[in-house]
């Protein structure tokens, strides 16, 4: 690692960028402090990924360190494992959160216990980076939000952002953490943010205080949420696309939410969470993925051991449904504003 | 037009009904067995191309094995790495101190020291003598019957007893299952249960080298069994597009617990003939030829030395223990294979070729396996002193919950202060 201060993002100057310009921002600027770095995936290279996120950097820092792979997750990830026990800090590419599974042995049974069961003589420190969620007419394959396999794994962090601003600074974090972080970037909002009114002409980052993104290095500490907007009336905890949504559908109803970005689910913020549901006494939790053993069943048991006495009503869950997600009634399946819309108000009757 | 036979459910009249075929071992338990199929061809026929040959050329010598020491005892043909003999006794020593290791831990697991332990009778020349034709950074990535490199590579064998008993001073923290070693400063990888996922990492570690423009490669090994896991395709594909710096093994000891290797396709072809498929050098050899599996590792880490790419290897062995501790294979294979095994044992043929030298004899064999023995014992010993399995010399209360991450996020640290809570209710005089 090179040494430079980070810089206050007080004084640093900001461009409007949306997520995946800074998320190559991000990229280029950790490959540029740290020679460790490499980046492989299907389409990385020369093409820049599907969605542009590696865009100029092979270019930029040669073969060697970017570079396209063969089309197989386990050996993507397999290969990473094994060049992070070299000592690199290998973040490679699932093209799609889909697609992650054919890695999943080598993410839970290998880069998630390499610490513990070599007792730290070799370690995994591996972003994942993985394009995930719905909302994009992406069908069965190409929508799927499949934190929970991951939030259950002990020794894997997930780290999911919600704006060009955040995703910047967290992915910075997640390169620099000594610890496998697996990073879902929420596809539908890599071009701009998205309320859930699929029906009204889709927006871009320009003029969103998220997409307002501090020039050169900075970093969010992972474990750590964010109040997007403060509230006395009800907590929503949520994350990804959702916080957009929740947000729309808040102001609407013209209740005073607290709303909770999590940004990362392992670690969880748990003094955020309990902080505000003891102001608030009402919790509701959003996320795309479906229902049940979803993260928002490990969040609703947490908030009811840790803030029952506070509570003034049971707390709500809306998420995606218990199916696949399909592809003509997407917007049938997605936890869109009438959904949220009757929780808030079962919520907010008395 | 016929009704279609898939809306009907009939056959079509003129056509075999289709069979399902399930492989079957030739010999089961309580029958003869016969050896006359296996084609074992005569010591140092086989040609030895230069290392940095095509892959392609390398086809006859996946089909084909690679022997070096012939019935009498000689070194013979191309192959011939011609050690010293003070080299060859070196590698004798560590074969016979591995299966003294062997013997006695397996013997701790029936006295309940440990719970559970895996014996490599019959494959010790595959390890040890792969050892010693790498360099001793070379990195590893071994599964669980490699133990050969650990002692070759001059590991502490208190270490590996500790590591077995799971006691106090377990470098693993009393954390994984014994004989999941792992010696990161020896160049021995962290074991894992889940069969095959090192192949692909031993590529990435591999590749790694390469990124820097380091001088090391990296070697793993499975069995014949774990070829079948997809990690082994991934493995070799990676290793092939990118040219990487690794030997890949697959010891064929004929046996993945119970189904023996028709299962992992071995009716069909050999292990070493994918390797030509993946554009990948390949060699098959004498897994119980101590000098030709030197020859053969020496042969490979040169070509990955020289950037000339990844070799996968088959070593043709037995396993003539069960499959672990845990396991008894008379319920499933003929009693008298290992007995009857073609290619004898690795030691013994060493031990015939060392004497026939004029460098060894029967009387400092003995010797020597009775010093072994004792050096097993003392270590054993040693390592009773910091505890066996379920002795309460373990490691302290919190390690549990260390390492999971680098640092302690607030979930583990409220389960370890529960942990210790539940100690202290069990037994109220507790400390740590």
């Amino acid at each position: 690692m090179l040494e430079e201060e980070p810089v206050s993002l007080h004084d640093a100057p900001t461009r409007a960028l949306g997520m995946i310009e800074a998320i190559n921002d991000a990229l280029d600027i950790m490959m540029a402090r740290d020679p460790d770095i490499v980046i492989l995936g299907e389409d990385v290279g020369y093409f820049g990924g599907v969605f542009r996120a590696t865009a100029g950097l092979q270019k930029k820092y040669g073969k060697n360190r970017v570079f396209d792979s063969p089309i197989n997750e386990c050996g993507i990830v397999g290969a990473a494992v094994g060049m992070a026990a070299y000592g690199l800090r290998p973040v490679p590419e699932i093209q799609f959160a889909d697609y992650i599974y054919p890695g999943l042995d080598q993410l839970v049974s290998e880069a998630a216990r390499m610490r513990y069961r070599s007792a730290g003589q070799f370690t995994a420190p591996i972003t994942i980076r993985s394009p995930f969620g719905g909302g994009i007419f992406g069908g069965q394959t190409h929508s799927q939000s499949p934190e929970a396999l991951f939030t259950h794994v002990a020794g894997l962090k997930t780290v999911i952002p919600s704006t060009p601003h955040d995703a910047k600074g967290l992915l910075i974090s997640a390169i620099e953490d000594n610890d496998p972080v697996i990073f879902f970037e929420p596809k539908r909002i890599y071009n701009g943010p998205f309320d859930g009114y699929y029906d009204r002409p889709s927006k871009t980052w320009k003029g969103h205080p998220g997409g307002q993104v501090p020039d050169g290095y900075y970093s969010i500490p992972l474990g750590k949420a964010r109040i997007v907007r403060e509230g006395a009336a009800l907590t929503v905890l949520a994350y990804g696309t959702m916080i957009h949504v929740a947000e729309a559908v808040l102001a609407e109803k013209g209740v005073d939410a607290e709303i909770i970005d999590l940004r990362t689910l392992v670690p969880l913020d748990i003094d955020a969470v309990e902080k505000s549901v003891e102001k608030t006494g009402k919790c509701l939790v959003i996320h795309e993925a479906t229902r049940t053993s979803g993260f928002g069943a490990e969040l609703v048991s947490l908030v009811q051991e840790r803030c029952f006495y506070h509570l003034e009503a049971p707390i709500e869950r809306v998420t995606g449904f218990d199916t696949p997600y399909p592809h003509s009634l997407e917007w049938a399946y997605f936890p869109g504003p009438v959904r949220i819309g009757e929780a808030v108000d079962r919520l907010m009757k008395d | 037009m016929a009704e279609s036979p898939v809306r009907s459910g009939k056959r079509r009249g003129n056509l075999p009904p289709l069979e399902l075929y399930v492989p079957e071992p030739r010999y089961r338990p309580g029958d003869t067995v016969d050896y006359s199929h296996l084609a074992i061809p005569e010591a140092g026929a086989l040609g030895r191309p230069d290392e940095a040959c095509e892959a392609s050329e390398t086809w006859r010598l996946t089909t084909d094995m690679i022997r070096v020491l012939d019935d009498d005892g000689r070194a013979v043909g191309p192959w011939n790495p011609n050690l010293d003999p003070e080299t060859l006794r070196r590698i004798l020593r560590a074969m016979a101190l591995t299966r003294a290791f062997d013997d006695r831990m397996y013997r701790g697991q029936r006295q309940g020291k440990t719970s559970f332990y895996m014996k490599s009778t019959g494959e010790e020349a595959i390890s040890v003598a792969c050892a010693f034709a790498l360099a001793d950074d070379d990195m590893v990535f071994p599964s669980y019957r490699q133990q050969g490199v650990l002692i070759s590579r001059g590991y502490p064998l208190v270490e590996m007893v500790n590591q077995i008993y799971s006691n106090r001073a377990d470098r693993l923290k009393g954390r994984q299952l014994p004989i999941m070693y792992s010696a990161r400063d020896y160049g021995f990888f962290t074991i894992s249960g889940n069969l095959a996922t090192q192949f692909p990492q031993a590529v990435g570690w591999a590749m790694a080298s390469a990124i820097k423009g380091d001088t090391r490669i990296a070697t793993s090994f499975i069995g014949e069994g774990s070829s079948a896991e997809g990690d082994f395709h991934a493995a070799l594909t990676f290793a092939a597009v990118y040219n990487a710096p690794v030997v890949l093994n697959v010891v064929n000891n004929q046996w993945a617990i119970s189904s023996f290797s028709g299962f992992a396709g071995a009716e069909r072809t050999t292990f070493a003939a994918r390797a030509v498929g993946y554009g990948i050098a390949g060699l098959r050899v004498d897994g119980n030829d101590a000098l030709a599996v030197f020859a053969a590792m020496a042969w490979a880490a040169d070509r990955a030395r020289a950037n000339r790419g990844p070799t996968l290897i088959e070593y043709f062995t037995y396993r003539v223990e069960g499959h672990s501790t845990s396991d008894d294979p008379s319920a499933y294979r003929s009693a008298r294979e290992a007995e009857d095994w073609p290619l004898g044992d690795p030691i013994s043929r060493l031990k015939a070729h060392l004497v026939a030298l004029g460098e060894w004899s029967d009387g400092q064999h003995e010797a020597m396996d009775l010093e072994l023995a004792e050096t097993v014992k003392a270590a054993a010993r040693e390592a009773e002193k910091n505890g066996v399995l379920g002795h309460g010399l373990h490691h302290p209360f919190h390690t549990m919950f260390e390492d999971v991450f680098e640092e302690l996020p607030w979930h583990l640290q409220e389960q370890a202060a529960q942990a210790i809570r539940e100690r202290q209710i069990k037994w109220p005089e507790w400390k740590e």
